[in-house]
C-alpha cells in the first residue's frame, strides 16, 4: 500500500486551488456518497465521485488528474442536485477535466478527449448537441467508425429520437460571442 | 372465605405470545375462592382498569391479583385502581409472568403457560393473609445536600436554594468549578468558560441558603429518603478563611513549588496557594505535604507576610453534622489515567498531551497565558495531529463507551489552533464524528469549511519520537491510504472516566455503579436522574459523560425533582415493614445490630426490641437473623413465605 507522508506532504494547497477554480467547497464533503449511489455512470469509473472529493481532500492530484472518472462524468448533475452539502460534483469534473487538459494529462481511454470535443464543437455549431452530426465528427476523427454507439445509435434514430437535422437555438450569434470568448480566455 | 379476583394481563404479545392466558384464566377460575378470573389485551390501559373495578364492585371482591409485568412497573397503577373501589391497596399484589415468565421462557410455550399457573396460584397464597394497612406519614427534613462544586452542582444548588431550600454544597477541592474552570472555550459557540462559571460560583458564595464547604468530602451517611444524617470532614486549609482576603502575598512568598495537578502537569504552584487565580472562594490554602512548615518547621514566610494573620498552622480538621433530605451526587469525572495508557507515548513523549492539558495551554490564565506551544521545546508546532477515540470505544482493552464529549472539543481545539497558527496544519484522527446536540453538528461543518481541519478516518497505530518530531501513523480508510504524520505535537482526546472515589462515596450512600464506576439511574429513560436508592439523585458526568449543556440540564432536573420531592411536610412511606411479636422477642438485641438503617431499637424497660416505623425501609435482614422468629415482615409475614413456595414445590 502506498504510504502517505506528511511534513507538508499531505498537500492541501490542490484542495484550495480546485475550490477556487470550480467554486465549490469540497471541504464540506462527509462522505455521505449520495453523489456515488446516484451515478450513471459511477459503475464504469476507475474512482467513484465520492472517492475523487476524497483524494482532492487528500491532495492526491496526480491520481485524480490520471483517473478516467473525471473523463466519464456526463454532467447529468444528479450528483449535484442530491449533494447535501451543495457541492456540484458535475462543475468539480469539468474543472478537473480542464486542469487536466492543461497541465498535460491523458485520460487512460483512447479518444475520450476526441469524444468531448466532438461534443463541444456540436454545441458550438448550433448552440444544443445534434447527435448524428457529433457522431459523424467523433468516428472520422477516431477512425472509429464501428464507434461503441453505433448500434444503440441506429436504435435511437429508429425510434426517432436522432433528428437528422439538428435543432437551432435562437441567439446563435451569442452562443457563438461565449466560445469566442472561453477560447480566447484560454 | 375471601373472595378473590385474577386479571391476566396479554401485555399485547408480550406475555399472550408465549403463555396461553385464556386456558389460564380458565383454570384459575376454578380455584374454589376465586370469585373471578379473566384476560385482557392490556389489564394497565383505562378499559383494563376499569375491568378490574367493575369486579370488585360486581362480584365484592377482597383481594386482587393482577398477573402482567413486574410490580416495579404497574403494582401502583393497580393498587390505585384498587383503593378507587373502596379496596385497601395492599390487598391488591402482582404475579410477575412477563419478567419472570414469558420473556425468559420464549421457547417452551407449555412449559411457560403452567409457570404462569403457579406463580398467580403462590400470588394468590400470599394475597390470601395479606392484611389491609395504610402508609407511614414520615416528617421529612427539607435541606439539600449536594456533593461536588462543578457546574453540575453549581447549578442543582442554584437552582434549589433559589426555590427556597437549604443547601449544603461540598466540594473536595478547595474552590468550586470542577473542570469547567479547567476550560478555555466552550463548543459549539466558543464562548470562554471561565467567566460565566465563576459568576455562577460567586453566587454560590454568596446565595444565603447555601452553605458552601470547600476542601470536604463526606464522611458518613445514614437513614434514608426525607431524613438522611450526614458526617462532613472539613479538610484543614491552615488558613483562617474568615480572614483571609484572598490578597496573594503569601502565594508570592512561599518558596516551595511543585507540579500544579490544576494546570495538568504543565505549571507550578506553591505550598500555600489557590486553586486557580480569583477562584471561589477566594481563599489561600496551605498544602501540608508540600509546605516547609509542615515537612521540618523551617519555614514561616506565609505568616510573617500575611497582613491579617489569616495562617493558622494549628487548624485541625473538623466533623461536621447535618440533616438533610435529599442528595445531589455531581462527582463529576477525570481522563482516563495516563500510566494505563500503554499506547501513543502519553505520559513518555513530552509533545504528547491530554485534551484537558491543551485546554489549560488555551486558557488566558494558563500556564503558557493562553500560546501554544510544544512543551518540550517551546517551539510553536506547525503540525498538530490530534487524536479521538483514545481509550474510548474499544470494549477490549479500555472503555466500551463512547465519551461524548470529544469529537466536539477536538474540532474546537483544531478550530483555536488554526486561528492562532494560520500556516499550521491540524490533523484529526477519528472513527466517527458524533455532533448530536443543538448547533454542533454546524459549528463542526462550519469550521472544517473555514479552517481548512484534514479529518482522517482511522485509528492510529503508532506514536513514536522521531528526530524532534512526534511520528504518527495510521490510515485513511476514506482513500484506503496509510498516512504518516511528521507531527510537531499530538492531543489525545482520551476517555471520561467517573472521579476518583466514587464507589466509596456511592457504598456510603447506598446508590450503585456500573462497571466502569459511573453511578446507576433508576431508568435509563423514565427515572434518567434519580438513582437507584430513594432521596439520591444524580447529575453530570458521574452518571455518565456528557457536555456541559446536558450537565446543567440534567442538574436543574435533579433540582427539580427534589422540590417535587420536598414540597411536602410529610412523606408516604410504604407499610412493608418488620414488627415484632412482643410475647416472642427475647430482647437478645441482634436485630438492632443487623439492622442497616438503625430502625431496630431495644426497649429497655419491656426487655425487648422494637421497630422505628418511620426508619425501618422493610429490608428483612431483622427478621433473617431472629432466633426466635419473633420478628416479621407485614404482608409478607413467614407463614405466607412458605404457602408461597409450597406452591412451587408441590
Amino acid at each position: 500500500m502506498e504510504t502517505m507522508t506528511s511534513a507538508g506532504k499531505v498537500d492541501s494547497s490542490f484542495l484550495k486551488e480546485v475550490e477556487k477554480r470550480s467554486g465549490e467547497k469540497l471541504s464540506l464533503c462527509y462522505q455521505c456518497l449520495k453523489c456515488t449511489a446516484g451515478c450513471p455512470t459511477a459503475p464504469y469509473m476507475d474512482f467513484r465521485p465520492n472517492n475523487i472529493v476524497r483524494m482532492i481532500q487528500m491532495g492526491m492530484r496526480k491520481e485524480v488528474m490520471e483517473s478516467s472518472a473525471i473523463w466519464f462524468c456526463v454532467y447529468c448533475q444528479t450528483c449535484g442536485t442530491r449533494c447535501p452539502n451543495e457541492i456540484h460534483i458535475g462543475i468539480l469534473m469539468d474543472t478537473l477535466r480542464e486542469m487536466a487538459m492543461e497541465e498535460g494529462f491523458h485520460a487512460k481511454e483512447k479518444n475520450i478527449h476526441l469524444f468531448h470535443e466532438a461534443f463541444i464543437h456540436s454545441v458550438g455549431r448550433g448552440g444544443r448537441a445534434h447527435e448524428v452530426t457529433m457522431l459523424m465528427e467523433y468516428m472520422l476523427k477516431s477512425r472509429d467508425l464501428m464507434a461503441d454507439s453505433l448500434f444503440p445509435g441506429v436504435i435511437l434514430f429508429l425510434k426517432g429520437k436522432f433528428p437528422l437535422l439538428p435543432s437551432l437555438v435562437h441567439g446563435k450569434e451569442e452562443i457563438k460571442k461565449i466560445f469566442e470568448r472561453c477560447t480566447k480566455e484560454k | 372465605m375471601k373472595k378473590l379476583g385474577v386479571f391476566i394481563c396479554h401485555c399485547g404479545v408480550n406475555i399472550a405470545g408465549t403463555v396461553d392466558v385464556k386456558s389460564v384464566a380458565e383454570k384459575i377460575g376454578k380455584t374454589e375462592d376465586v370469585a373471578h378470573s379473566t384476560d385482557y389485551i392490556y389489564m394497565c390501559s383505562e378499559p383494563g382498569q376499569q375491568i378490574i373495578r367493575e369486579a370488585i364492585r360486581e362480584k365484592g371482591l377482597d383481594g386482587v391479583v393482577v398477573a402482567c409485568c413486574s410490580p416495579n412497573m404497574h403494582e401502583n397503577t393497580f393498587r390505585k385502581a384498587v383503593k378507587s373501589q373502596g379496596m385497601n391497596p395492599y390487598l391488591c399484589e402482582i404475579a410477575n409472568i412477563r419478567e419472570q415468565c414469558s420473556w425468559v421462557h420464549q421457547k417452551e410455550k407449555g412449559e411457560a403457560t403452567r409457570k404462569a399457573e403457579e406463580i398467580i396460584h403462590a400470588t394468590l397464597e400470599k394475597v390470601r393473609k395479606n392484611e389491609s394497612l395504610e402508609a407511614i406519614a414520615v416528617a421529612v427534613n427539607r435541606r439539600v445536600l449536594v456533593v461536588g462544586g462543578g457546574i453540575a452542582g453549581i447549578t442543582a444548588s442554584l437552582d434549589l436554594a433559589d426555590g427556597g431550600y437549604e443547601v449544603i454544597l461540598l466540594e473536595r477541592e478547595p474552590a468550586l468549578g470542577g473542570h469547567m474552570a479547567q476550560l478555555s472555550k466552550t463548543f459549539p459557540d466558543l464562548d470562554p468558560a471561565f467567566g460565566g462559571l465563576l459568576s455562577k460560583a460567586s453566587e454560590v458564595e454568596k446565595h444565603p441558603k447555601i452553605q458552601l464547604h470547600c476542601y470536604s468530602e463526606l464522611e458518613d451517611v445514614k437513614g434514608f429518603v426525607g431524613n438522611f444524617d450526614l458526617v462532613i470532614r472539613q479538610k484543614a486549609t491552615s488558613v483562617n478563611g474568615a480572614k483571609c482576603t484572598g490578597c496573594g502575598l503569601c502565594i508570592e512568598n512561599c518558596p516551595v513549588e511543585y507540579v500544579s495537578e490544576f494546570e495538568r502537569g504543565m505549571g507550578i504552584r506553591k505550598a500555600i496557594d489557590m486553586p486557580y487565580p480569583g477562584s471561589v472562594p477566594n481563599k489561600a490554602v496551605i498544602n501540608r505535604q508540600h509546605c516547609r512548615y509542615f515537612l521540618d518547621g523551617s519555614c514561616h514566610r506565609c505568616e510573617e507576610v500575611c497582613p491579617e494573620k489569616a495562617i493558622d498552622y494549628d487548624q485541625e480538621e473538623e466533623r461536621i453534622s447535618e440533616k438533610v433530605g435529599a442528595v445531589v451526587v455531581a462527582t463529576g469525572y477525570e481522563l482516563y489515567p495516563k500510566e494505563q495508557l500503554g499506547e501513543y507515548g502519553y505520559g513518555e513523549i513530552p509533545d504528547v498531551i491530554d485534551g484537558l492539558a491543551f485546554e489549560r495551554m488555551l486558557a488566558p490564565n494558563g500556564p503558557t497565558k493562553g500560546k501554544i506551544v510544544r512543551p518540550s521545546d517551546g517551539k510553536v508546532p506547525k503540525e498538530m495531529v490530534f487524536i479521538q477515540c483514545v481509550a474510548s470505544r474499544d470494549p477490549d482493552r479500555y472503555m466500551p463507551y463512547c465519551s461524548r464529549i470529544c469529537c466536539m472539543y477536538t474540532a474546537k481545539h483544531a478550530t483555536i489552533y488554526k486561528e492562532q497558527v494560520p500556516d499550521g496544519q491540524p490533523y484529526i484522527f477519528y472513527m466517527d464524528i458524533r455532533s448530536d446536540c443543538k448547533g454542533y453538528e454546524e459549528f463542526l461543518q462550519k469550521t472544517i469549511e473555514e479552517k481548512g481541519l484534514l479529518y482522517l478516518r482511522g485509528r492510529v497505530s503508532r506514536v513514536f519520537q522521531d528526530n524532534g518530531k512526534v511520528r504518527v501513523l495510521g490510515v485513511d480508510t476514506l482513500t484506503g491510504k496509510m498516512v504518516e504524520v511528521a507531527a510537531d505535537m499530538v492531543v489525545l482526546a482520551t476517555a471520561i472516566v467517573p472521579s476518583p472515589g466514587v464507589k466509596e462515596l456511592a457504598a456510603k450512600l447506598r446508590a450503585t455503579v456500573d462497571r466502569h464506576g459511573f453511578l446507576t439511574e433508576a431508568h435509563i429513560k423514565l427515572y434518567p436522574v434519580e438513582s437507584s436508592t430513594k432521596g439520591i439523585y444524580l447529575a453530570g458526568c458521574g452518571q455518565s459523560p456528557k457536555d456541559i449543556s446536558d450537565t446543567v440540564s440534567q442538574a436543574s432536573a435533579t433540582a427539580s425533582k427534589i422540590q417535587a420531592l420536598l414540597s411536602t411536610d410529610k412523606l408516604l412511606q410504604d407499610p412493608l415493614i418488620a414488627f415484632v411479636d412482643e410475647g416472642i422477642c427475647s430482647g437478645c438485641g441482634i436485630c438492632v445490630e443487623i439492622c442497616p438503617y438503625e430502625a431496630r431499637e431495644m426497649d429497655s424497660h419491656r426487655g425487648i426490641s422494637i421497630v422505628h416505623s418511620a426508619l425501618c425501609q422493610g429490608c428483612g435482614a431483622c427478621i433473617a437473623s431472629c432466633p426466635n422468629f419473633a420478628c416479621e415482615l407485614r404482608n409478607s409475614a413467614s407463614n405466607q413465605i412458605l404457602k408461597m413456595v409450597d406452591t412451587f414445590v408441590t
